[in-house]
């Protein structure tokens, strides 16, 4: 299970330690508007594409629209 | 792994940098107003009225989390000044999130006409407010 974080300064302070960010909304919707450095991996495509795209050494961070 | 709740909605409505095709885009929540008259239910319209005036003539109800229940607008605002906020605001106004284009916002309040309206985050809390004629100037080159 994912560690919920609720404030983008906590974004910020695992990115600063070399967290990978992670935006989990289809393509389209990553295209037009995601968080600086942020990767687009689909949800549905997660597990084909994660292992090619992130570090395993490194900590995720993901993220989609909102909270709803 | 981490998971981000607030999503990257509540990221730009924040102000924070976002990157994308429709990063430098005017939206509702880089035009909205930040700083606006708010108000309680329980305040009576007196009270509010020289605060809504300066702060652009409305006033949005919230409560203690911002989160937003009504609307005072000029008619509201005009009327008696001990009328209490929670009988004569206009209930559940019509809410818009921060990055909803400026060209769809301009259309939708053109179409209703809509003076302003509370930008919100997902969960109801107040951004700021979008004038109309802020909207309608930055998107009047738009074809």
């Amino acid at each position: 299970m994912p560690t919920n974080i609720y404030s983008p300064s906590d974004v910020q302070t695992l990115l600063d330690n070399g967290a990978q960010l992670v935006e989990v909304l289809p393509r389209e919707e990553y295209e037009e508007m995601h968080l600086p450095g942020a990767i687009g991996i689909p949800l549905r495509h997660l597990d084909l594409e994660a292992p090619g795209k992130l570090d395993r050494s490194k900590a995720v961070v993901v993220y989609c629209w909102d909270s709803v | 792994m981490y998971d981000f709740v607030p999503g990257k909605v509540d990221w730009a409505a924040r102000g924070l940098p976002v990157e994308g095709a429709n990063a430098g885009k005017p939206n509702a929540g880089n035009l909205a107003q930040r700083d606006v008259a708010t108000c309680s239910v329980d305040e009576t319209v007196g009270a509010v009225q020289q605060r809504a005036a300066d702060k652009g003539g409305v006033c949005v109800v919230v409560n203690e989390q911002r989160i937003v229940f009504g609307v005072l607008r000029d008619e509201q605002l005009g009327g008696s000044g001990d009328a209490v906020v929670a009988d004569v605001m206009r209930r559940g106004p019509s809410t818009f999130r921060p990055h909803v284009a400026a060209k769809e916002m301009a259309e939708y309040m053109t179409k209703h006409n809509l003076s302003s309206a509370p930008i919100t985050t997902a969960d109801g809390k107040l951004v700021g407010v979008l004038f109309r004629d802020v909207v309608m100037k930055a998107t009047e080159n738009d074809s």
